[in-house]
């Protein structure tokens, strides 16, 4: 009833064309951008922000990242985690030689690194297709993975082999580091992605998210109307790893605080990341965030909300639980929804805007 | 249609003059010889037929024309220019448009995407503005979108501006197809049985946009259709295709009459 267009005539092209034409639209996003940004920080406990915001936001810039390969460009990629550790990796090396500069800096320079092997990666995407590129991307990923073990340059030629996070500041405020307290990181967290999403809705809503999508739904056609196919998808897992390798350096800086490599990139994360966009919505930006909340959330709630209601539940229990769920999650959204919540959400909105009278 | 009378190809060829030229084509795959011998001409304006029975190689002229297949033996002479090779995307910046058979749009964007698509090639902003949406690359966009308004318009496809093309009914996706095509504002227009599993109405709004599209734009337009009450019609010149040669050539009149035409698609006794 509240949800109503009636009345919000467009008078110029770029009024049509805003990413969110309707006046409710914005409203609800800036409340969704004003609890973020004000009402979490100054009431969220710390447990909730760092096992729950932070993780959030950065699975949903690495969903964001690979959306942009396979749900926009239609190329599976299976390289997400390695290309996130691409992006630690080169953060965590440009923080060591050059500490003076701000490591918010070197967390968005170190997407260029993982943007450049991404666009190595992405050259076989050219001559093959669906399965078989998932497999040429494996191949990206377990090379990448063995890197990151057996190259001690990469972490420094640290005993234990992994990232150790110093302590970097912002204003005098550490930001990173194991004095940096979870409200600082996860403002810092919220304002890289903010700026990335809105990036990505700028780049996708114009010529170049036209081109992804014509590669996606008809190559051939896309072809005829002008778009070297191999620029494009060049292009786009270039932008995809940029992002990924984003959020693999917020991972390690902003989330973990340090960490083996091994553990945090490897296959199960491309896996998991892949999962939170089908889930959330292949094609759909903010799918990425309903993929990411509900992946992330699930296992949560199975760990520490059952307990806490006096629901006894085991760690190893809850993590089958959580596997059973989201395999569950998957066919169930395979088979209903193949365009996942963000679909459902559309749907939604739809409903609202002609209820209580659909006719 | 301030914008559509200024298209920027135009300049060196003037109407009734050879715009494209097929020269003795021979297209094998394998041992199946798709196209043999065949020359033609298009000429600039001029709506120009290929018809044929089914399997005639119709399909493969076209994909000959914009690059798709390579031909064995032969040339083609666009603009004056010959080659033997190109790719695709070069026909398309030289200005070659064209729609299939079996619609081939953009599925899961809308109709107005779709054509903004067949722009692509005229915008140029380079990707740092896009990262803003702002600025040149917003003009652009605007300035674009402009312009697709009018192909929009013209083909009286408004009410479906915002409508993913993967719902639409069969004969608006083949409109919509053309508009994509027309976008491009190209100089030749290959429209590939433009008129396939349409109802009456349907074609008739199809004849006149192609009509129009020739009046309005100059554009030229090689058109494969089985319908051949619509290609008498809406053809200046028919070339007839049979299992890969050439049988005919001519105004649609001189066409009806020869034998071998007649043969062709009514069969001979034995």
């Amino acid at each position: 009833m509240f949800y109503r267009e009636a009345g919000q005539y467009k008078k110029t092209y770029s009024a049509d064309m805003a990413v969110f034409p309707i006046l409710q639209d914005r409203i609800g996003i800036g409340l969704i951008l004003l609890t973020a940004a004000v009402i979490i920080p100054i009431f969220g406990s710390n447990f909730f922000i760092s096992t729950v915001m932070i993780p959030f936001l950065v699975f949903s810039l690495a969903a964001m990242g690979l959306n942009i390969v396979t749900g926009y460009t239609g190329l599976i990629s299976l390289g997400t985690g390695a290309f996130m550790g691409v992006g630690a990796f080169a953060c965590y090396k440009l923080t060591t030689y050059f500490p003076n500069v701000n490591i918010i800096i070197w967390i968005l320079a170190s997407g260029v690194f993982s943007a450049a092997i991404g666009a190595l990666f992405g050259l076989p995407s050219l001559r093959i297709k669906g399965f078989y590129l998932a497999v040429a991307t494996l191949a990206a990923q377990f090379f990448l993975e063995w890197c990151f073990v057996r190259v001690p340059w990469l972490f420094n030629y640290n005993a234990s082999g992994a990232i150790e996070v110093p302590t970097r500041t912002l204003f005098g405020v550490a930001i990173t580091g194991a004095n940096a307290t979870p409200t600082t990181r996860y403002l810092v967290l919220l304002g890289i992605v903010v700026l990335m999403t809105w990036v990505a809705s700028n780049i996708l809503h114009g010529r170049i998210g036209r081109t992804f999508m014509a590669v996606r739904d008809m190559d051939i056609a896309a072809e005829l109307m002008g778009i070297r196919l191999l620029p494009a998808k060049l292009t786009a897992f270039a932008m995809s790893s940029f992002y990924c390798g984003v959020a693999g350096a917020c991972m390690m800086f902003l989330w973990y605080g340090g960490g083996e490599a091994s553990d945090a990139f490897n296959i199960n994360q491309s896996f998991n990341i892949l999962f939170m966009v089908i889930i959330g919505g292949l094609g759909s930006l903010i799918g990425c965030f309903f993929g990411a909340a509900l992946l992330n959330i699930v296992p949560i709630i199975l760990k520490f909300g059952l307990p806490a209601i006096g629901v006894p539940l085991a760690g190893a229990t809850a993590e089958h639980i959580n596997h059973l769920f989201v395999g569950s999650l998957i066919i169930f959204f395979l088979i209903v929804e193949p365009h996942g919540l963000a679909r459902l959400w559309q749907i939604t909105k739809q409903k609202l805007r002609t209820w209580p009278f659909p006719y | 249609m301030n914008a559509m009378n200024h298209s920027e190809f135009r300049q060196d060829i003037a109407p009734g003059e050879t715009l494209l030229a097929v020269d003795n084509v021979t297209l094998r795959f394998g041992g199946v010889k798709a196209i043999t011998d065949v020359s033609f001409d298009i000429r600039k304006g001029e709506v120009r037929a290929i018809i044929g029975p089914n399997g005639a190689g119709k399909t493969s002229m076209l994909n000959v024309i914009n690059g798709f297949y390579h031909p064995q033996e032969g040339r083609i002479t666009y603009r004056g220019q010959t080659r033997s090779k190109m790719r695709p995307h070069v026909a398309a910046s030289q200005g070659i448009a064209r729609t299939f058979q079996n619609v081939a749009l953009f599925k899961g964007m809308t109709t107005l995407d779709n054509i903004m698509v067949g722009r692509t090639l005229k915008m140029r902003t380079p990707f740092f503005w896009h990262l803003f949406r702002h600025g040149p690359a917003m003009r652009e966009e605007i300035e674009h979108r402009k312009f697709v308004e009018e192909i929009i318009d013209f083909l009286e496809i408004e009410h479906i501006r915002k409508v993913p093309v993967g719902k639409l009914p069969y004969g608006l996706q083949k409109r919509v197809e053309l508009g994509r095509a027309l976008a491009m504002q190209p100089e030749l227009l290959l429209l590939d049985e433009p008129m396939a599993g349409m109802n009456l109405e349907e074609k008739e709004d199809m004849c006149r946009f192609i009509l129009d599209t020739k009046e309005q734009y100059g554009t030229t337009i090689a058109l494969i259709e089985h319908d051949m009450g619509v290609v008498m019609d809406l053809s200046d010149r028919v070339v007839v295709l049979e299992y890969g040669q050439k049988i005919a050539d001519g105004t649609p009149d001189e066409v009806k009459k020869n034998q071998k035409v007649i043969d062709a698609y009514l069969g001979v006794a034995h």
